[in-house]
Formats: structure tokens, sequence, C-alpha cells
């Protein structure tokens, strides 16, 4: 078992050197060459440190305890600063979740590709030169003298990925670790690059650590899988083995959680009554200066859409496809460029921030990331009462409905007199959703409500919204770009591209059997779509519907 | 690019127009006649009136400044009250000591802050970070007067190094001019030490902590190619900024300074016109300092986007 490529035994990591506040307690982990491994967890389980310890690039205030890191026999924990910086890029190397932050954004990338070879190899100025060409070729980068000189800014987000990739993979390196790397990346795109990574790993024989809290892309990558909780693992077994026969209840639970592409059975129609709709509404950004020549972009396009009381309406896209700026155009954080929005039976596209103000009770929004979304100075209870305060409610009657409300979405109403940084992501979320309701609205818009919590905080999070949305009768505008999550909570679902609807229909039509190439594309895309993980079995193997 | 600097020369015109009409309304409003400062006190009410007709003192404000900004145009700054001497030979006479002061004390401001700031924050929580803050904190709360007489008493009284006070310019010797200028420049670097220090501490420890400082480790580089080329790059902006307003503060009046070591720069020169009343001399100095500011300005954010790509021309 000693004579894999990367070996970790016992790992220990704690804060401030403590052994009782350890983060990772006693990992064990082996990679053969050419082998991928998935370390899988829910954020906190230590996934993260133990790949940046392995690389000897954990902050100050971790560090390992006990254990070893062996890679090709050699101790890591322990070895100079100068032994770890020859074996990085070298042996083993890292890329990370969010590429527009892990390049520096003031050196042109092939720069930064040759600053490896700059210190790690001896090639004269036009060899380095010829070899990170090379390399950019081999991720799969158009145009490369034209892409060697660009900044990161310049490129997309896959773009600057293969850009990291061909950063670490130019010496070849036998390891590879992979910090979550599809993460931010939008679903078309993370099918490119895991195949790309797929590919190199053929190519070069580089075994990976693949990083990553999607069971989707868990079932698309991986050879073997460790599933971490709370700095502990879990299980390990081979893929296959672990999507079927799970040993654990966590690892069980995990899969459960995980939303099914399939769109859930349809829901009796309900109410006709519209509580929100638009008409050809346009929102185009640029354009017009006297100095500037901007060019127009058209962040959305004719987007006319209808929300009955009690049902979901999703809004599915990629990064740049317009479903945030019709959000935010409906909730008018920004102003339409045409077209109208009715809310309640009347027109808010052009209404004054004065005449808006009463309007504006009647929708409410719940942001993407909880831990920004809520202010972190005042005490959450303030948070919830703001805006029942503005439209005159008493002080003492505003803060009893904040205590049902914290109740009504699961917290202790004692909750009310703490601060957001008390909570974890998911409570946040929650309160978040309270602050909402508090203004008792009609309509609630999700703007990726769920997309930063954890999959089982998430689905706890789909189920709460389910139920108020049955106790209260809202009308959710769902954001998302988890076509999964769309499939269980939506009863239509809007597909948008650059700007524009593509598809508009009943969600088990639009995501069961589109019609469009684009959603046959996105749908195709997704990670994990032929596994049903809450069942333990791929979907091909499922008894047919009655 | 060009075209980049150009819109920002033009959008110049305005700010200097602005503050040409707010030095002339100062000489106007204030209270006191610049006739009877010619004069003098033995001066008949007729002789008062010729001076005024001749100073154009009685045609409409808007004349006047209109006159002035024709005069300024052709180089013609007035000529000082007292001295009697065109205020642009009084200015060129006084520029080279001031700009001297602001270019060695600037210089060696950087050459010394900015290590200093990078290694705090390389190594925060230390005694060397410790050691920087603390100096940092004298160089703000030490009157520059009080660090100016300290360093005579020492580096002149006592051990002879440098003159108590004066100045030789560069064409009398280099020898020469950085022996006089060097006792004003290290009193006055110790402020800019401290400012800048601090700022390029600060920025570097926000930028340490970012995602490309973690890449360019993973890469194997070693820790002086992540701190200069990674990180303190990305540092450049503020410390640019804290730069070039620094230059900016110096060159416009460093009175304390040139008054301690008898320097014969504008800060003197300001302060004596303010004394005497010598409007001609005070509304130069002061457009001056405001070109001063406006082209530095215009230099810092020409630096921008060299610097950094991601800072768009428009």
């Amino acid at each position: 078992m000693s004579n894999g490529l990367l070996d970790i035994r016992n790992l220990r990591i704690a804060l401030n050197g403590n052994k009782d506040q350890q983060v990772v307690k006693g990992l064990n982990l082996s990679i053969e060459p050419g082998q991928t491994m998935c370390l899988v967890g829910e954020s906190g389980s230590g996934k993260s440190l133990s790949a940046l310890a392995t690389m000897g690039l954990l902050p100050p205030v971790l560090s390992p305890i006990a254990g070893s890191i062996k890679l090709k026999g050699e101790e890591l924990l322990g070895a100079s600063p100068a032994r770890m910086r020859e074996l990085r890029a070298t042996s083993m190397s890292m890329i990370f979740q969010e590429p527009m932050t892990a390049l520096n954004p003031v050196a042109r990338v092939g720069q930064q590709i040759e600053e490896v070879l700059e210190f790690h190899t001896n090639l004269s100025q036009s060899a380095r030169r010829k070899r990170v060409m090379e390399m950019m070729e081999g991720v799969h980068l158009p145009d490369v003298e034209k892409m060697y000189r660009s900044f990161p800014h310049q490129l997309s987000g896959g773009q600057r990925q293969r850009i990291m990739i061909a950063m670490a993979l130019v010496m070849g390196p036998q390891l590879l670790i992979a910090d979550e790397p599809t993460t931010a990346l939008d679903v078309t795109t993370q099918a490119q690059i895991l195949s790309l990574i797929r590919e190199l790993r053929e190519q070069q024989g580089t075994a990976v650590l693949f990083i990553t809290h999607d069971m989707g892309v868990v079932s698309e990558i991986a050879d073997d899988v460790t599933v971490l909780k709370l700095g502990e693992v879990m299980e390990t077994q081979n893929v296959e083995n672990l999507l079927r026969h799970p040993q654990t209840d966590y690892t069980r639970q995990l899969l459960q959680a995980v939303p099914s592409h399939v769109p859930r059975m349809a829901r009796a129609e309900g109410s006709k009554e519209i509580v929100l709709s638009t008409d050809k509404l346009c929102k185009t950004y640029g354009g017009g200066g006297i100095f500037t020549r901007a060019r127009e972009v058209k962040a959305a396009q004719d987007v006319s859409i209808k929300l009955m009381k009690g049902r979901t309406l999703g809004i599915v896209g990629e990064s740049g496809s317009g479903k945030s700026t019709v959000a935010r155009c409906i909730m008018r954080l920004i102003d339409p460029t045409s077209g109208s929005i009715m809310v309640g039976g009347s027109d808010i596209a052009t209404l004054k921030q004065r005449e808006l103000k009463p309007q504006r009770k009647k929708i409410q929004i719940v942001f993407q990331d909880p831990m920004r979304s809520l202010n972190p100075r005042i005490e959450v209870g303030q948070s919830i009462i703001e805006g029942p305060l503005n439209f005159g409610v008493p002080r003492a009657k505003a803060m009893a409905r904040a205590r049902e409300l914290l109740e009504l979405v699961g917290l202790p109403a004692s909750a009310i007199d703490r601060f957001p940084h008390q909570f974890s992501g998911g409570q946040r979320q929650r309160i978040a959703i309270a602050r909402a309701l508090a203004m008792e609205p009609d309509v609630l818009v999700a703007d990726e409500a769920v997309s930063a919590l954890d999959v089982s905080v998430q689905a706890q999070v789909l189920e709460l919204l389910a139920e108020l949305q049955q106790r209260l009768g809202l009308g959710i505008l769902f954001i998302t770009h988890d076509l999964g999550v769309a499939a269980q909570i939506c009863d239509e679902v809007i597909v948008m591209q650059y700007g524009r609807v593509v598809e508009y229909g009943p969600a088990a039509q639009v995501l069961g059997a589109p019609q469009e190439d684009y959603t046959k594309a996105l749908i195709s895309a997704a990670p994990g779509r032929d596994w049903d993980f809450a069942n333990f079995r791929p979907f091909s193997e499922a008894p047919l519907a009655p | 690019m060009l075209g980049y600097i150009l819109q920002r020369i033009l959008a110049a015109i305005p700010v200097m127009g602005f503050v040409a009409l707010f030095v002339f309304l100062l000489l106007r409003l204030t209270p006191g006649d610049p006739a009877a400062i010619i004069a003098g006190d033995t001066a008949t009410p007729a002789q008062l009136e010729a001076i005024r007709t001749s100073l154009g003192l009685n045609d409409p404000l808007f004349t006047q400044f209109f006159r002035w900004i024709g005069q300024l145009f052709q180089g013609d700054f007035g000529t000082s009250i007292i001295s009697g001497k065109p205020v642009i030979e009084l200015i060129a006479a006084r520029m080279e000591p001031t700009i001297s002061l602001a270019l060695t004390t600037i210089v060696l401001s950087v050459a010394i802050a900015v290590p200093l700031g990078v290694i705090a924050a390389w190594k925060h929580g230390t005694l060397i970070d410790r050691f920087v803050m603390l100096l940092s904190v004298l160089g703000f709360s030490v009157p520059v007067f009080v660090i100016g007489y300290l360093m005579i008493s020492l580096f002149s009284m006592q051990l002879g190094w440098f003159p108590v006070q004066g100045f030789k310019p560069i064409g009398d010797g280099v020898g020469k001019f950085f022996h006089t200028i060097a006792l004003p420049t290290f009193t006055l670097t110790l402020l800019y030490i401290a400012l800048i220090a601090r700022i390029t501490r600060t920025s570097m420890l926000e930028i340490l902590g970012d995602d490309y400082v973690r890449t360019a480790r993973a890469k194997g580089l070693p820790e002086s190619r992540v701190l200069m080329r990674h990180a303190l790059r990305n540092c450049s902006v503020p410390i640019i900024t804290v730069i070039g307003i620094g230059l900016a503060l110096i060159i416009s009046g460093v009175v304390v300074t040139e008054s301690v070591f008898n320097l014969p720069g504008l800060g003197r020169l300001t302060v004596d016109a303010v004394l005497a009343r010598d409007y001609p001399v005070i509304q130069a100095v002061i457009l001056l300092a405001s070109l001063i500011y406006v082209v530095i300005n215009l230099l810092i954010d020409i630096a921008y986007v060299i610097l950094d790509p991601r800072i768009r021309y428009a």
C-alpha cells in the first residue's frame, strides 16, 4: 500500500498547533500513478486544507501536527522550504477554483506560464517560449500567439482555467491537485475542462487529486473516491461502488441530497391569478456616450414571463445569459430600457422611486451569497424588521413578527438578537428568506439562492421554500444555473442565452424533452446527468415508470 | 493611449480656469488696496487714483480678469509690488532649491520605505513589522521642525558633518549640492518614509492573501519573486498615488523645512509674499501650485493605465 505516488497517512492539521482544534483528523489517502482520486466533502470537511498541506501552502495559522505525506516515497512534512519549491510544479502542481483570482491580473498569461520554466529549467528564452506555446496548444487554446500576450481579464473563464492547467502541467508533474477547478465555471465550460483533464491525464500519465463537492462531477471523473466529513474520512471506495453501495449513512445522505436531473412530477394546476408578468422586457447597456464609444450590450431582450400565485418559475442559463439582469429589472434594482413589469396589476417598469416604494412590498428578493447579503454589523432581528418599519409597522409588532418568521424558517426565535457571523451559511440563507417574507410579498425572487450552499443544506433550503410556498401562496421566480435544482423545484422553466429566451414551458417538457439545440446542449453538459444518485443507480437501470 | 492623455489634458483646462478665477477673486475681494501698499503712507488721494488707473483697478472686474488671463498666456505674471521684479523671475530663482529637495526626498523615501513596507508585510506580526510601524508612527507624529532642529543639533553642531543652513545649486558641484541638501532631505524623508511604508505594508498585507500569490508559490517560485513580481506589482497603484501626492505636497510648499534650513525655495517665497501682501506673487505661486497638482495627477493617471492593464482609458 505504501508504494503509491502520493501516500497520506494519519494526517492531522490543527489551528494554531492546538491539538484540540483539529480541522483534519487523521486523513489516510493513497493515489497510484495515473489514477484520479476524488476528495469529496461539504464545506469545513478539510478537503482543501489536506491538498494545501500536500503542497506545503497551508496558511500560517494552520499546521500539520501529526502524520505523514509522502510523494514518491519522499516525506513532505518537514521538508525544507527550498526542497518544497523544487517539488512544486515539477513533481506536483495545483489548480484552483476561481481562475480569475488565481492568475496575476497585471501579468501576461504567457509570461505567467513561462515563469515556471524560468525557475525550474535551464532552457533559453526562445526554448521556453516555444514550450509555452506547445503547452497552450496542448490545452486547446486558440490563437496562442495572441493568447500569450493577453492579460487574464481579457480571457473567458474557461480559457483562464486552461491557462492554469497549462501552467500546472508544463513541467510534466506526476501529481495534479485540482481544487474545485470547475465550480466557478458554466456547465458547458465545465464539461470541456473535465474532458481536458481526462485527456491530459491519459497523455501524460498524471495522477489527479480532484477536490469537489459535486457528486455529478465525481461520477464523471473519479476512479476512486474518498468522502470527508468535518476532517474525518467516512469511506474510500471505487467510484462505481460508492455510488451504488455507499457504506456510511453520511455518504448516503450526501447522494440523496443531490437534485436529480429528471423533473419532478408536475403539480396540479393551481390558481390562475397572475402575480408577476413582464412584457417584452429589455435592458441595454452602454452606447450613446459622448466621450465613450462603448459597445451596446443587450443584456435582456424581449423577455416576457408570467408567474401565477403559488407557482415556481425557473430561469436557467449560463453566465451572461441575462437571467440575473431580468431578476434585477423586475426588482427595479436596475431600470429596464423598455417593456413592462406588472406586479399585482400595476406596471412598475417606469415608476419613479417615490411611486415605486409602495409596490416594493409586493416583491422581495433573496440573493446568492448569504455571507454578503446580510449586514454584518447589525443583529438579524434588525435586518428583518427594517423593511416593515419603513412601511409604518410599529417596532414591537415587527419584532414579534420577526420571531414568528425565524421559527417559520426553522430557526429559534432567540436568534433575533444575534449577528450574522454567528450562523452557518444555510442558517443565514434562512434569515435572508425570513427578511424577505417579513414584507409579506406576493412574489419572491430567488437569485441563485441555493448556489453557495452545500448540497445537504441546499436540499433543506429548497424544501423550506416549497413549504413556505404552500403555506403562503407565494409566487417564486427562481434564478439558477443548476438544471438539477430547476428540475426539482420549478413548475415552469425559461432557458435564456445571450439575453434572449430560448425555450419556455412546463419543467417536465423543457428539461425532460427539450426542443431547442441550446437546451439540449446545456442538459447534455450537466455532469452526472445519467446517475440517479438518490436511488444509487444510473437512470438506465431504473425500473420503468408505471 | 494618446487619445486618453489628450482627453485628460483637456479635462484639466476647466480646473485651471476655476483656480485662476478663484485666485483673481481672492485678490479683489480681500480687504486692502494694492494701490495703497504701492503708494505708501504718505500718498495723496490723487496719487492713489493715478496708481489705480495705471494698474487698471478701476475697470470692471471681468475686464480685469480677462486682461490678467491674457497676460498669463503671454508669460506675464505681473510684477512684485515689493521688489519691483517680474514675478516669473522671482519664482524661477526659487524653483531649484524646492524641486531639488522634492526629488531627493521622494527618491530617498521610496528607496527606503517600499522595501521596509514589503518586509513588514511579509514578516507580519514579527519584531521587524513592529519596528517599521513604530518608525512610521514617529515619522507621522514628531513635527518636522523638531526633527529638523534635532538633526542640526546632532549632525551640524556636534558632529559637524553638514552645514547648519543654506543651499548650493547643483551647478556649483554635485558634492556641494548634496552636502547642503542632505539634512533637509533627511528631515523631510522621515515623514514620507512613514507615509509610503505604511501604505506599502497595508496594500501588501491585503495582496499577500490573494489567490494569485498562492498560485505563484504553488509554481515553486522563490519568495523574492513572489513578493516583488506578483505582490508588489499589484500594490503599485496605491503606492504610486501616495508618492505622487507627496511629491506635489513638497513642491507646493515645504514652508517649515525651508525656514528651518534657510533654503531660498518656493515655500519661503510664499510666506514672504503673504506677509508682505505681495498679491501678484501670491497669485502666481497659487497658480503654479495648482498646475503642479494637475500635472502630477495626470502623470499618476497615466501611470495607472501602464501599471494595471485592467484600468481602461475611458
